[in-house]
């Protein structure tokens, strides 16, 4: 059996007496694209802020291949390929697209240090930048401030800057948040198009997309895995049922 | 570097550092003084120090988003470093200038460390901590500083040993120019970098930069630290051309003059710092034959008008008519 992309041992983390994750224990192998789903307030943010290290567990371990990561830094995560984007657009408005993916190419080749030649001189990253952008479409409006970009665009801008650090295992969190159900769709056919190198954890609440999407489902509430299964497992299965339809009363 | 050998995202990146023929007709302009107002050259040569004092805080504070209520301490501890080698016996101004440097960039490397953890107020406290405490330890440190009579003794040699530093601050006013126009130079150079795109991505989001692999604290000791350098380069200048040093070079008032000057002119816009310093030191100079008590009404008044009616400074105010006048034309 060849070790897992991402995996994680008894992750535990609460705030006060708020649990938010419970002995989480999480295996995805190598390629697979995986869906995240629970009700609100189940926790699935925390668990992308756990993995990526911007929130510290108390305890467990989060191993990327059969490396152990828990002790690294954010960045450090990301050099090693652990990847994230957000919710909440979390870009850079005022530079443009193409600065903005620039930005993370330059940080993976290790030049975002150098300070005495100029930014075009550096034709492989821009270059690397401008393909990714004009991958997903977006290398139209790529010489415009992020700000000024249509909101779809700024959700695909955030799945370019993910790319651009070339991740092994990449966790978006609702990619589609904020978008109307058409172009959801399209973004996730993007999504589902990104190459199988990359192992894919996605949250998401449109039940269709998921479905459509996801090779595996993962449901969470309160703060625990409750169940994982292929598609018609989730939804032939009575327990998930009762924590959409009214088992929990957490917001 | 042919343009015909770059791509098309390539060029339009080098279409938006290139030298606008605006910049030349500026510092172009730079040398009206010597020829318009010859017997105002030492009002001129402050003005180019100022300018070059607030291009290192547009550094730190326009590119990197790093609000500083210290920065004199940089300026200071290289305008006293300047000042101690010449009275202790070596006049020559170049060495100076690279020795009073090399003092600040280490003291800048050294608190680096401290700021590159903090954000927001918690590092303005900071900033402003270790400015007072420096003021307060050049205060009494007498036996070295002088006190509040200031350093005195201090004797420059001839620069480049052929122009003596003169009244009429022919030479002092040559000497900042120059001195400020290669310091532009390399912060222009730093800012169209990787590292200055690096910058501007701290600015604009200091939570993202992390999920794109990027070592902020790293960027921000180092740009600090040049911003140390070309704080201290400044205060240097200042006791050389003076040939004296007062306490006030570590002061909170200078501190803070330069970050007015800064947000006056227009933080983040490279030449932000040197026209806020034209229009600071001018308006000083003229109100203070006026009524001198009073000087700071007007430039609260300035300043409030300013923050209220031109959110990106002076700079940001014309760039911003220059491009509605675009899209009326």
């Amino acid at each position: 059996m060849s070790v897992p992309a991402l995996a994680t041992r008894g992750l535990d983390k609460s705030f006060g007496s708020l649990v938010v994750a419970r002995g989480v224990e999480l295996t995805l192998p190598q390629g697979e694209r995986y869906a995240l789903i629970g009700p609100n307030g189940a926790g699935k943010t925390t668990l992308i802020n756990l993995i990526t290290g911007m929130l510290k567990p108390d305890q467990g371990q989060i191993f990327l291949g059969d490396t152990d990561i828990t002790a690294l830094r954010p960045e450090a995560r990301v050099k090693c390929g652990l990847v994230r984007t957000f919710q909440i657009n979390t870009l850079f408005p005022r530079l443009s697209a193409l600065e903005a993916v620039t930005l993370a190419v330059c940080e993976r080749r290790g030049y975002a240090g150098n300070w005495w030649r100029g930014l075009p001189a550096y034709g492989d990253a821009v270059e690397e930048a401008y393909a990714i952008l004009v991958s997903l479409r977006l290398a139209a409006s790529c010489y415009r401030p992020t700000r000024e970009l249509a909101y779809g665009q700024q959700r695909l801008l955030e799945i370019a800057l993910a790319l651009a650090t070339r991740p092994r295992v990449l966790l978006l969190d609702e990619p589609a948040a904020g978008v109307p159900q058409g172009e959801s769709a399209e973004l996730f056919s993007v999504i589902s198009g990104l190459s199988r190198d990359i192992t894919l954890l996605f949250i998401e609440h449109d039940m269709n997309v998921v479905f459509r999407f996801a090779h595996r489902i993962i449901v969470m509430a309160a703060g625990r895995i409750l169940v994982e299964g292929t598609p018609e497992e989730i939804a032939a299965d009575a327990r998930v049922r009762e924590v959409y339809l009214g088992g929990t009363r957490r917001g | 570097m042919p343009s015909a050998t770059l791509s098309e995202p390539q060029r339009h990146l080098e279409a938006q550092i290139r030298w606008q023929p605006l910049e030349i007709a500026f510092w172009l302009a730079t040398l009206l003084p010597f020829v318009l107002t010859p017997n105002h050259l030492v009002l001129a040569s402050q003005i180019a120090i100022t300018a070059l004092f607030a291009l290192s805080l547009d550094l730190i504070l326009g590119y990197a988003g790093i609000i500083s209520l210290g920065h004199a301490a940089y300026f200071g501890f290289g305008s006293y470093t300047a000042g101690l080698i010449a009275k202790w016996g070596w006049g020559e101004p170049l060495t100076g200038l690279l020795i009073a440097a090399a003092a600040a960039g280490a003291l800048g490397y050294v608190t680096s460390f401290i700021i590159a953890r903090f954000r927001h107020l918690a590092l303005i406290m900071i900033t402003l901590g270790l400015g007072l405490l420096l003021a307060e330890a050049a205060n009494s440190a007498g036996w070295l500083t002088g006190g509040a009579d200031g350093l005195q003794g201090v004797r420059m040699w001839k620069l480049l040993g052929l122009f003596q530093f003169d009244l009429y601050g022919t030479t002092a006013y040559t000497y900042s120019l120059v001195v400020l126009f290669l310091g532009f130079l390399l912060a222009r150079r730093l800012i169209n970098s990787p590292f200055g795109l690096a910058l501007r991505g701290i600015r604009e989001n200091a939570v993202r930069m992390p999920a794109i692999g990027a070592a902020s604290a790293a960027h921000i000791r180092k740009v600090y630290t040049i911003a140390a350098v070309m704080a201290g380069i400044a205060g240097a200048l200042l006791a050389q051309t003076t040939e004296t040093v007062s306490l006030d070079t570590l002061s909170f008032q200078r501190s803070a003059d330069v970050l007015v000057i800064l947000i006056l002119g227009g933080a983040g816009r490279l030449y932000g710092g040197i026209v806020g310093a034209i229009i600071y030191m001018v308006a000083r100079d003229q109100f203070s034959h006026i009524n001198p008590q009073y000087w700071y009404f007007w430039i609260g008044t300035l300043l409030i008008a300013v923050v209220l009616f031109l959110p990106n400074g002076i700079l940001g105010g014309m760039a911003r008519l220059v491009r509605l006048e675009r899209r009326a034309a």
